[in-house]
């Protein structure tokens, strides 16, 4: 068994073919610096600028100089809040949710020891933001609002026009990690009125140690890092061109194909029917309505995901979880906690997540292994009764 | 992914001895739904020898392994063999346990202790430990019981946690977390008694004295040797001179003179005065 059914897409994605051709030669021939006066460096600085532009139709960013590229996405999530918090340091507030991916959430943990009042949006059991705390939080002491564009786990989206405009009312600078949502749904930071827009290449089909983070023209930020003039002097360094290429065809490549993501939405939603359908101890995680359309999050009860993944992985299908001891930490996730969804289900969560490369014959394999492995587990389960097809009392 | 052997790999596949038994002689409970990972082990036991054992597990692969090979283990051992069984064992069988997963073996022993507790009658204290947040991961130790022991033994340093809770001894990683959970709990802890007369540097009355003394001795100095096996007696205060008889493990014990110096006198200095001096009567 050599296959693999690669169903965790906001893990990683592949690298699409066109992109890795139109990396190639700056990883062979055109090696120049983008710096340089000769040719041989200057020419390889047009296709940088060419880079920089794809981004910025992909985001729908008003000027190419609105973007910077960074080495990824943790990287401009901390650039983006710190830079701003440099900026305004009489400002003691900052406000995020608790659903943010840890680039953001341990950021917020270290600024609150180091003084920093912090505010934590909760959401409720769909994983929908409270917009009403959110508006009652932000005061004059506000230095930052950083929300998420998309939930890396459940994939719910939330709703950043709403939360753009508040702020730019409030006058209160807007982040906003778009890690999850560039490449799946249309971005457009304009409408959102957002100030600040993080992503990550890897996660729609450009290689892993690439970012990049939109500042809108006229935006207070200070640069993490001090050097060069490479990217007007906001992340100096020598670029990585190779990545930096390889952003910018992924880029192009993601908002073309951004109408096939409606194929990748009936897939998932196939999948999830199917599950939701055919066992009796499953749960979905996370609103129907307003999700990409590439993420399912399930919680099987009476189950453990890590179990779970483990058979799926003898499988040959690749998924993860949030449970607690499938992740590195052994920490449950904070998201399925924050949605208060019951301790049963939140560690047997599975979540699925496709990429445009995904065939309907690999939803329809996943679904014809799953009854298999759900019910071997349920049998060596002391919460399920197999005879009976129920769960048995738990006890205290 | 874990880096599991082959053998974890092939006993969460292909797991031995799974199921109930039906008027099992012996039947052990541990871990709960709430806090990800459960075992429920069953025994046959006739003349003493364990005749068949089965199990249930909810819990990730290395909990699935760990039962399966507990089972393995203890099919046709005697009792007191099974006994002798740790959880160290548990790991050894399976060609080892990431440090983050050991106590999935931890848990399979448990297991057999419980079941072995029912099987002769005995009361299976209540596990009130397995509630809360999980703080140290590699032994499933809470949040809850780290405070309780901390405000039973009036522990001090991350060491002192370790020792008595096994957290942060293993992986390391919830160092910091033990810490924070100390300074909150040191911060709530009333002053000790003798630390506010200390603090107010007055001349104690020799009443004050002794019960400070007293206090110190069973509230700091006796829990800390009763964990090696030793005891020990006031025998009488005279002054500012403290005599004692070290008892149980201590008793032989050829370092006894540091420790009376080390700890004793160490303690009551700490906790009494400056000047108290520890003298060993035999």
């Amino acid at each position: 068994m050599n296959r693999t059914v690669y169903l965790d897409n906001n893990a990683t994605t592949m690298v699409d073919p066109e992109v890795l051709d139109a990396m190639l030669p700056f990883l062979k021939e055109r090696y120049g610096n983008p710096s340089s006066m000769h040719d041989f460096g200057g020419d390889v600085a047009k296709d940088v600028e060419l880079a920089r532009m794809r981004v910025a139709e992909l985001l729908g960013a008003e000027n190419d100089y609105e973007i910077v590229f960074t080495g990824c996405g943790t990287e401009s999530d901390n650039f983006a809040i710190l830079g701003t918090l440099a900026y305004f340091r009489d400002r003691r507030h900052i406000i995020t949710s608790k659903v943010e991916h840890p680039a953001v959430l341990n950021l917020y943990r270290k600024l609150e020891r180091e003084g920093y009042r912090a505010s934590y949006v909760p959401v409720d059991r769909d994983g929908n933001l409270d917009m009403e705390f959110l508006r009652k939080s932000i005061d004059d002491d506000t230095a930052i609002v950083s929300i998420m564009h998309a939930n890396n786990e459940t994939g719910v989206i939330f709703p950043v026009e709403e939360i753009g405009a508040l702020c730019r009312e409030r006058g209160v600078p807007f982040h906003i990690d778009g890690v999850q949502a560039a490449g799946k749904i249309p971005v457009d930071v304009k409408k959102i009125q957002c100030d600040l827009y993080s992503i990550s290449g890897h996660k729609f089909h450009a290689p892993k140690g690439m970012g990049a983070l939109y500042i809108r023209r006229g935006t207070r930020i200070r640069p993490l890092m001090y050097g060069g003039h490479q990217e007007r002097g906001r992340r100096p360094g020598t670029e990585n061109v190779p990545g930096i290429v390889s952003m910018g065809k992924a880029a192009e490549l993601a908002l073309r194909h951004l109408p096939d993501e409606e194929r990748v939405r009936a897939l998932r939603d196939r999948l999830e029917s199917a599950i939701l359908s055919r066992f009796s101890n499953v749960q979905l995680n996370g609103s129907k309505e307003a999700r990409v359309p590439n993420t399912t999050n399930v919680g099987f009860e009476y189950i453990e995901g890590e179990a779970i993944l483990l058979y799926l992985n003898e499988k040959g299908i690749a998924a993860s979880s949030g449970s607690a001891c499938s992740s590195g930490s052994l920490e449950p996730s904070h998201v399925l906690r924050a949605m208060g969804v019951p301790f049963t289900a939140a560690h047997g969560s599975i979540r699925f997540s496709l990429s445009r490369f995904t065939t309907e014959e690999e939803i329809d394999y996943t679904v014809s292994v799953l009854p298999e492995i759900i019910e071997r587990l349920l049998e060596i389960s002391p919460f399920w009764d197999s005879a009976a097809k129920r769960c048995r009392p738990v006890s205290p | 992914m874990w880096e599991y052997t082959d053998k974890v790999k092939d006993l969460y596949t292909h797991p031995k001895n799974v199921g109930t038994i039906d008027n099992a002689d012996a039947v052990g409970e541990v871990g709960s739904i709430v806090c990800g990972d459960a075992l429920t082990l069953y025994l046959k036991i006739e003349d003493n020898v364990i005749k068949d054992a089965k199990f249930q597990t909810f819990g990730c692969g290395s909990a699935i392994a760990s039962s399966s090979a507990l089972t393995e283990m203890i099919i046709g051992r005697t009792v007191e063999e099974a006994e002798k069984i740790t959880n160290r064992d548990i790991a050894d069988y399976l060609g080892g346990l990431p440090e983050q997963k050991m106590h999935c073996s931890v848990m399979g022993r448990e297991a057999l202790e419980k079941a072995l507790a029912n099987w002769r009658g005995e009361e299976v204290a209540a596990h009130e430990d397995t509630e809360g947040e999980v703080i140290c991961q590699c032994f499933g130790v809470t949040d809850p019981l780290i405070r309780k022991v901390i405000r039973e033994n009036k522990l001090k340093t991350v060491e002192d946690v370790t020792n008595y809770t096994k957290a942060g001894g293993a992986c390391g990683s919830c160092i910091h977390k033990i810490e924070d959970i100390l300074t909150e709990e040191l911060k709530n802890q009333p002053v000790a008694a003798g630390a506010s007369v200390k603090a107010e540097k007055r001349p104690l009355s020799n009443i004050r004295r002794m019960q400070l003394v007293e206090e110190t001795i069973s509230d700091v100095v006796r829990p800390i040797l009763q964990k090696d096996g030793g005891n020990i007696e006031l025998v009488d205060i005279d002054g500012k001179r403290v005599m004692v008889a070290l008892r149980g493990a201590c008793a032989n014990c050829l370092v006894s003179d540091v420790t009376l110096k080390n700890l004793v006198q160490e303690k009551l200095r700490e906790f009494v005065e400056d000047d108290i001096e520890v003298i060993e009567v035999r």
